[in-house]
Order: structure tokens, then sequence, then C-alpha cells
């Protein structure tokens, strides 16, 4: 689980980007921060990988400070996906997704290794390893992105818009497959969107973040469509809201019940090496 | 450097005003008329080699020699055809100003957005109109970085061409090093120093009022 | 031009303490020795000020531009003055001609680095050193190698001034040559500082093309 206690970020030009957050993230579920630019809600992921540290209050991840633990370090233990995946354009495809396995030590062969076992998980088609980051299309480049972060095995995912930068038939895809993959691998995630269509289609719980750096309200897709807070929420939800529940509960009865957001309880973090193929 | 000498003999330099002002004239001449023959050459050039661009490796590629042959050994080879002339210094110095303002030329013209150029055809521009009321103003602050370098490395180049007789204030060096006499030396450098920053400076000047658009 | 051909390929210039093999390994030996100290002063200036303030990085490109504007004739013969000839010290106009392009070229290669290849990094784990050497230099290194081969020519082509000074290298050719009227002998120097310097620059070509990392060479895009 991870948890904010009283998270504040304030800028030293005086702006709060984040104001005084409780939050909790339960672990092995997808938990979505929404909401329109400058709200906070990417500053709220970085504080959990100390890339921002907060100004007061304790971000813990099962009950560890974070700020207790040396920043890389704690980093090389959380995987983190960004728009247009930031990868290495001197290195190939499978030099990029070995780098936190060689950065915790691994020798180089194995994590090349374990990196090459990563590619069809992700949809790649292995052949691509030998690639540079130039010559793979913008789809492509954000699967290697989520190789990349998932290449050490690590229990907790943020992702800061891993799709916004591609068009909407790839996104469609890639969200498809993300949602396959974690219904095998159950892994906490962190998700940033200000995309709340994204939202409602990923996420097994929606924080959704308004002006000033606060969580306007924090419940399942379902709740969120039925009964939105009045105010901020239900117009940044906007008019199309009634499609939206529509189209939700209709995707609801399309999928398994084991890759469904929302549905009952999660089982717990499960290792990627033990994780049963769905 | 005789006993007691001072780095610098100020009532040498108030009896010497007057030679300063003509070498700082010559001095300019020989360094800025290859700013203004290299422009007329570079950006007409500079546009071809953008259009085909077969053209421009070759052309970067003598650029590049032209940029590693020693000024004295060009002001040496013209000396034979252009004589105690300020072409001797002139025409070397524009070949240098040509390999700094080509590539600036081109890679300006290559860095206009494909979407403005194309909203240029769209809207009826004619190749050259485009070319003209368009894409090279939208190039200028690339030509202008380039002008700057070239100009200030021509404010010190020039004074290599003391050493065949022809070289603005460099031939305060040359006194200096014949007399063993530090005063003219570093009465050179440092009003060869003050030209290029006032001519960058200008040079800034100019491109604000040449682009107002990219004032912050 | 044709006297300049015939005393280079006259044998008798290629014999003896000052002939064309000796002043060539005179020439290649500044040039090394500039180079290398203008990279051991300009390479991590140019990484530090990256990635200081933008204040610092503001003040330290303006200073190394200025730079440019400094007249290596004049610097050769007060620092010959001031010094009675000490060779070193007479190397220290061809050092500050040498720090701007390296100065420059590592800074800018630096900060052409993607903020979120940056960021990245930093997210993975990888700590300032890290990022710093496995994602930001490999990635400057093409510039970074530009500023170098700037410097080595800009080097190579003012050394012959130097020669003024009695430094020696080919430039005392060209220098020998004014002075006693041997066009032959000035335009042959003229010819070989050409040639090194057109071979330096091919050399660099070459070695960029060798290290620099395949995922950065356009061509394959």
């Amino acid at each position: 689980m991870i948890s904010f206690k009283g998270v504040t970020k304030r800028y030293a030009d005086g702006t709060v980007a984040v104001d005084g957050l409780d939050l909790e993230l339960a672990t092995g579920e997808i938990t979505v921060f929404v909401g329109p630019s400058g709200c906070g809600k990417t500053t709220t992921l970085r504080m959990i990988n100390r890339m921002v540290e907060p100004t007061s209050g304790v971000i813990a991840i099962d009950g560890v400070d974070v700020t207790t633990r040396p920043a890389a370090e704690l980093r090389r233990g959380i995987g983190y996906v960004i728009q247009q995946g930031g990868l290495f354009p001197h290195r190939t495809v499978l030099d990029n997704v070995a780098t936190v396995p060689l950065l915790l030590g691994w020798d180089k062969k194995k994590a090349r290794e374990r990196a090459r076992e990563l590619l069809p998980r992700v949809g790649l088609d292995a052949a691509l390893g030998a690639r540079y980051p130039h010559q793979l299309s913008g789809g492509q480049q954000q699967r290697v992105g989520v190789a990349r972060a998932l290449a050490a095995d690590p229990p907790v995912l943020l992702m800061d818009e891993p799709f916004s930068a591609v068009d909407p038939v790839v996104r469609a895809g890639l969200q498809e497959e993300f949602l396959r993959l974690q219904a095998e691998l159950h892994k906490t995630i962190v998700f940033v969107t200000h995309d709340i269509d994204e939202a409602v289609r990923l996420g097994h719980r929606i924080a959704v973040f308004a002006k000033g750096g606060h969580v306007a309200q924090y419940a399942t897709p379902r709740e969120l469509l039925a009964a939105p807070e009045p105010g901020f929420v239900t117009e940044f939800l906007g008019g199309e809201r009634g499609l939206r529940k529509l189209r939700f509960f209709a995707e609801l009865d399309a999928t398994p019940e084991a890759a469904r957001p929302g549905s009952g309880e999660a089982p717990g973090a499960t290792a990627l090496g033990e994780a049963p193929d769905a | 450097m005789p006993e007691g000498e001072p780095l610098v003999r100020w009532d040498w330099i108030a009896s010497h005003i007057e030679l300063f002002g003509d070498l700082t004239v010559e001095h300019l001449k020989l360094s800025l008329l290859p700013i203004l023959f290299g422009l007329l050459i570079a950006v007409p050039l500079g546009v071809l080699c953008a259009r085909w661009g077969w053209l421009y490796p070759p052309v970067l590629t003598i650029a590049n020699i032209l940029y590693a042959v020693p000024s004295l050994a060009l002001f040496l080879v013209l000396l034979d055809f252009t004589g105690l002339t300020i072409w001797t210094v002139v025409i070397p110095l524009t070949l240098y100003t040509l390999s700094v303002l080509v590539p600036n030329v081109v890679d300006g013209l290559r860095q206009v957005p494909e979407q403005t150029r194309q909203a240029a055809v769209a809207m009826g521009y004619t190749p050259l109109r485009r070319l003209v009321a368009v894409e090279l103003p939208i190039a200028v602050p690339v030509i202008m970085a380039g002008v700057r370098v070239a100009t200030v490395s021509n404010i010190s180049l020039v004074s290599v061409g003391a050493l065949i007789g022809i070289g603005g204030l460099g031939r305060l060096f040359k006194d200096g090093f014949d007399l063993q006499f530090t005063t003219p030396v570093f009465a050179g450098i440092v009003l060869i120093i003050a030209l290029a920053v006032l001519f960058d400076f200008a040079l800034v000047l100019l491109q604000r009022l040449l682009t107002p658009w990219t004032a912050r | 031009m044709n006297a300049g051909w015939e005393w280079i390929t006259d044998p008798a210039n290629w014999h003896g303490s000052d002939g064309i093999p000796v002043r060539l390994a005179e020439h290649v030996g500044y040039t090394l020795l500039v180079l290398l100290v203008a990279l051991a002063i300009g390479l991590p200036l140019g990484l530090f000020i990256a990635h200081a303030g933008q204040r610092a990085a503001f003040a330290v490109i303006n200073t190394a531009n200025g730079a440019r504007a400094l007249p290596t004739l004049g610097l050769l013969v007060l620092i010959f003055l001031l010094s009675t000839g000490s060779d070193v010290a007479a190397l220290i106009p061809l050092v500050i001609l040498a720090i701007p392009p390296i100065l420059v070229n590592a800074y800018e290669g630096i900060r052409q680095v993607e903020p979120q290849v940056r960021d990245a990094a930093r997210g993975m784990g990888m700590t300032g050193r890290q990022v710093l050497f496995r994602v930001e230099l490999p990635i400057a290194v093409p510039l970074i190698l530009l500023g170098a081969r700037t410097a080595a020519v800009q080097v190579v082509a003012t050394a012959t001034v130097a020669a003024y000074i009695n430094l020696g290298g080919l430039g005392g050719y060209i220098m020998d040559g004014i002075l006693l009227r041997e066009y032959g002998e000035a335009v042959g120097g003229s010819v070989l500082v050409v040639l090194l310097a057109v071979s330096v620059q091919g050399l660099f070509t070459l070695f960029t093309h060798l290290v620099t990392p395949r995922g950065l060479r356009k061509e394959h895009a």
C-alpha cells in the first residue's frame, strides 16, 4: 500500500502544487490520478519515487517512509514510465530494457536474457531488440518503455501519461494490452492521465485532482460515474457522462472477470515469474 | 623587455592617438568588407544548397577545408596576384566568412517549419516571394548568429595580415615585437577586443530590429 | 604555387634539424599538447555549467565567445615580451583559442539531451554521476568531438603564427620565407600546413563516425 499523509508541495516561488493530500493506494490495483493540467497529479506521482521532495507530510510504501531510503536505491525498486518513453537514443531496445537490472548489478548476460523474454510480453517482436529507439514507431517505443519499467520486476509501477503521445487507435491497443498484462502481474500501479475516458477504462480507483492540488473525489469508476461530486467533478466529467456510463457498463459486460478494473478484491502482488498465463 | 619598463606607457599612447585612429579605420575596412561580400555570396549559395540537397555536402566539404587553411598561407598565395592591396586580406577573410555563413543559411532555411512553408504555398506565394517574404525572415536569427561569429573572428584575424604588411591594428603587434616594447601590443589587444565587443553588440541590436518577433 | 611544390619535393628539405619531418613533428606536438590542455579545461567546465544555473552558464558561454575576439598574434607577442621567450608560455594563446569551441560544444551537447531522457534515467534510479556518464555524455559525444575538431583545426592553422616568435613548427618555413623573400619556401610551408589541417579534419571525421553510438547516427532512420 502507498499512503500519503498530509502531503504538501510548495515551490520556492510560493505556488502550491499539492495541498495537504491524504490518500491510500491499494496494493495490486491500478490507481489513476486524473485532472486538468497544473492540478498537481504529476507532482504527486513524482513524490512517490522522490523525483520531487514533499515540503511536508509523509509518503510511505508498505509502511516505510520513502525519504528514509536513498533516492537512487528507492527508484531502482519502482518502475517508471513517462510520456514518449524517455528511451535512451544511444542504446538498443534490449539495452534500454536491461537498464535497471544492470544498475542493480546483474551480470550483462542475465540482464539481456531478462530483457529478451520481456519483449514478447509487452507485445513486441523479439527481433526488435537489436533496433534503436528512433527506428521504432511511437506505439512500439511506449511498449519498450513499459518493458523497461518491468525489467527488475518491481512491485510498484509509476506511469506518467504513458499513452498520451500516440494516436487513439494505437492508444486503445496499448490500453488493452496493459490491462491484460496487469491481470497477470498484479502490480501496484499509479497512473497519471488527463483523459477521463482512459481513467475510467483503466482504473480500479480514480482520484480526481482539482486546481490547487487537492483531490476532489476518490472513488471507483462505477461510483464516480454514478454519483460524481457536484461542482468541479461533475463539470470535469462533462456532458458526455451519460454516454461514458453506458460505454463503461457495456465494456464491463464484455471483459473477462479477471482483467476487469473496479471488480471486487484484487489479489495481492505476484512476482512476474510466477504469474499465471491468463 | 628592458629593466624597469612599465607594461603600458601612457605618454606613448597619448602621442599616438592619430595612428590608432587610422589603423582602426583600416582594421574595420579589412574585417567588415568580407562580411558584406560573404553575405552577398552565402545567401544565394545557401538558398541553392537548401533547395537542392545534393549540392550541400560538397559545398560543406569545401567550406570545411577552407576553414582549415591558415590565414597566413592564403595571404601569401594572394600576395602574388593582388600585391600589397587590401584584397590580399579581404579575399581570404571572405572565404572564411563563407565557410561560417553558408552552413548557417542552410540550417536557418531548413528549420523553417514545414506547416509554415505549406501555408505559404497554399496562400498562393510564388516560390521566390515565399523565399523573400517568409523563409528568409524566419532564417534570420540563425544567419545572424553566423554573422556574429564571423564578424568577431574577422576582427581578431585581420591582425595576422600585419605579418605581410596589411593588418590594421595588427601593425601594433609587429611594432611592439620589433621594438621589444609592450605598450603598442597592449593597446592593439584592447582596441581589437573593444571593436569586437562593440560590433557584436551592434549586431545583437540589429537583429532585435530585424526580428522583433523573437524578443522575449 | 609551382615554387612551393618544387620546395616541398626538394629532397634537401627533408633532412636535418629543420627538415620537414622535424618541423612537422614539432607542429603536431604543439597541437596535441594545446588540445589536451584545452580539453582538460574546457570539457569539465562545459559539463559543469550545463548542470549549473542558467545565469552561470550564460556568463561562461559569453566569456568563451568573447575570448574568440582575442587576437592570437597580439597575445603571442605580449606573452613573449613578458616571459622572455619560454616555449610553454607561448602556447597559452593557442590554448585560449582552443577552449571556446570545446567548452561551448560540450555545453550544447549536454543541453540537447531531451528532458524526458534525463528524467527517465533519474527515475530508474541512476545517480547523478551515472546519468552523466551513461546517458548524457554518450549522447553528447558527436557535438563534443565536433568542438574538439574545430579547436584542433584552428590550432594547426594558427600555430603557424607562433613561428613569428621563433616557436618553430611548419610556420617557421612561412616566416623565413617572408623574411628572406623565398616564396617557394613560404608557399611550400603553407601547403604542408593545409595538408596537415585537412588530415586532422579527416581523422576527426572518421573517429567521430567510429565512436558515435549507432543509435545516434541519423542516417539509419
